[in-house]
């Protein structure tokens, strides 16, 4: 390929990049930078609902706009974070949000890899004491005697 | 014989709990509301049929009501139209229906075109209501009885199954009871 070439595929690339971010899918911009922030975390851990892989940040779906609408208004609000999540998740159910909340409904899956874990072990101990005294039966010498 | 005991109840438990899960894993895509068991959230908003009325959830209350969420630029709700005219013709309980982020005139056209099942449609431009019950894609329909409490919610066209067998049954369960 000629040098020419390459450069203008370089130039072509490099303005699509800059495209693709002055189209980006949420343009919100808060006035103070840290609510700005805490704009952008709760956004994309939230899920979008029409689009089900996607967070609110992603989404181009018009509902993923106007959630995240609602996630400004109440952060300008004053709310905090798990205010913001649990306006949510009362409204959509735990779905909404990427990061599962701890609940007693489903303490038994964070509980269930520990217990497996520990069931593991206590096999294993078992198998392995089990072993041993095999072992220790096979080296007695009363049944070497009767053996040979 | 033991050596075979534990596997083996290893297996039933897993088969179990993965029969449990099977059996109680929803329709892909339909999202349990967390609304069941709870107040219809509240609303105010202007009538679609009469602008200079408000339909508002307070004057719902004392009875039951089936609450439909549409809008003309929705494929299944013009599927289900039928359905919702079939129910207003049941005479049970009033529909009364949400137009969600439509077009007032295109919307009254389609009601006066295909026929209107609603006693009441409240208009929510914004989608600011249908957020509030936690609405993720048209139509869903929510059935709430006389305390004003969400009992059932169906996502997707209304069928002639859904009707007979989830909404129906719940309706009259309850009016037996108390007679």
């Amino acid at each position: 390929m000629r040098p020419r070439v390459v450069a203008w595929m370089l130039v072509a690339a490099v303005a699509l990049a800059a495209a693709g971010r002055a189209w980006a899918v949420d343009p919100t911009q808060l006035p103070d930078p840290a609510l700005q922030a805490r704009y952008v975390a709760l956004t994309h851990e939230l899920r979008c609902m029409q689009c089900q892989n996607e967070s609110l940040a992603d989404s181009p779906v018009d509902l993923a706009a106007d959630l995240r609408r609602q996630v400004r208004e109440l952060l300008l609000a004053g709310k905090s974070d798990e205010e913001v999540r649990a306006w949510m998740a009362a409204r959509y159910g735990d779905f909404i949000l990427f990061r599962p909340r701890y609940s007693l409904r489903n303490a038994w899956l964070w509980g269930a890899p520990a217990a497996l874990l520990l069931l593991g072990a206590l096999v294993s101990w078992r198998v392995v004491r089990q072993r041993s005294t095999l072992l220790a039966a096979d080296q007695d010498p009363v049944e070497e005697d009767v053996r040979s | 014989m033991n050596r075979f005991l534990l596997p083996l109840g290893v297996f039933a438990l897993l088969a179990v709990v993965l029969a449990i899960g099977i059996q109680h894993s929803p329709d892909k895509g339909i999202i349990a509301s967390p609304l069941i068991g709870k107040p219809a959230p509240q609303f105010a908003l202007p009538s679609l049929t009469d602008p200079a009325s408000v339909v508002r959830s307070a004057d719902l209350k004392g009875r039951w009501y089936l609450f439909n969420v549409w809008g003309t630029w929705c494929g299944e709700c013009r599927a289900e139209h039928d359905m919702l005219l079939q129910v207003r013709r049941a005479g049970v309980l009033p529909l009364i229906g949400l137009d969600w982020k439509d077009d007032d005139a295109q919307a009254r056209a389609w009601l006066t075109q295909l026929g209107n099942p609603y006693q009441a449609v409240a208009v929510d431009r914004s989608g600011r209501a249908a957020i509030d019950w936690g609405v993720y894609g048209a139509p869903e329909t929510f059935l709430v009885n006389p305390q004003g409490v969400v009992v059932y919610k169906h996502v997707g066209a209304l069928t002639y199954e859904t009707w007979t067998r989830e909404i129906l049954p719940r309706v009259s369960t309850v009016a037996a009871t108390r007679s």
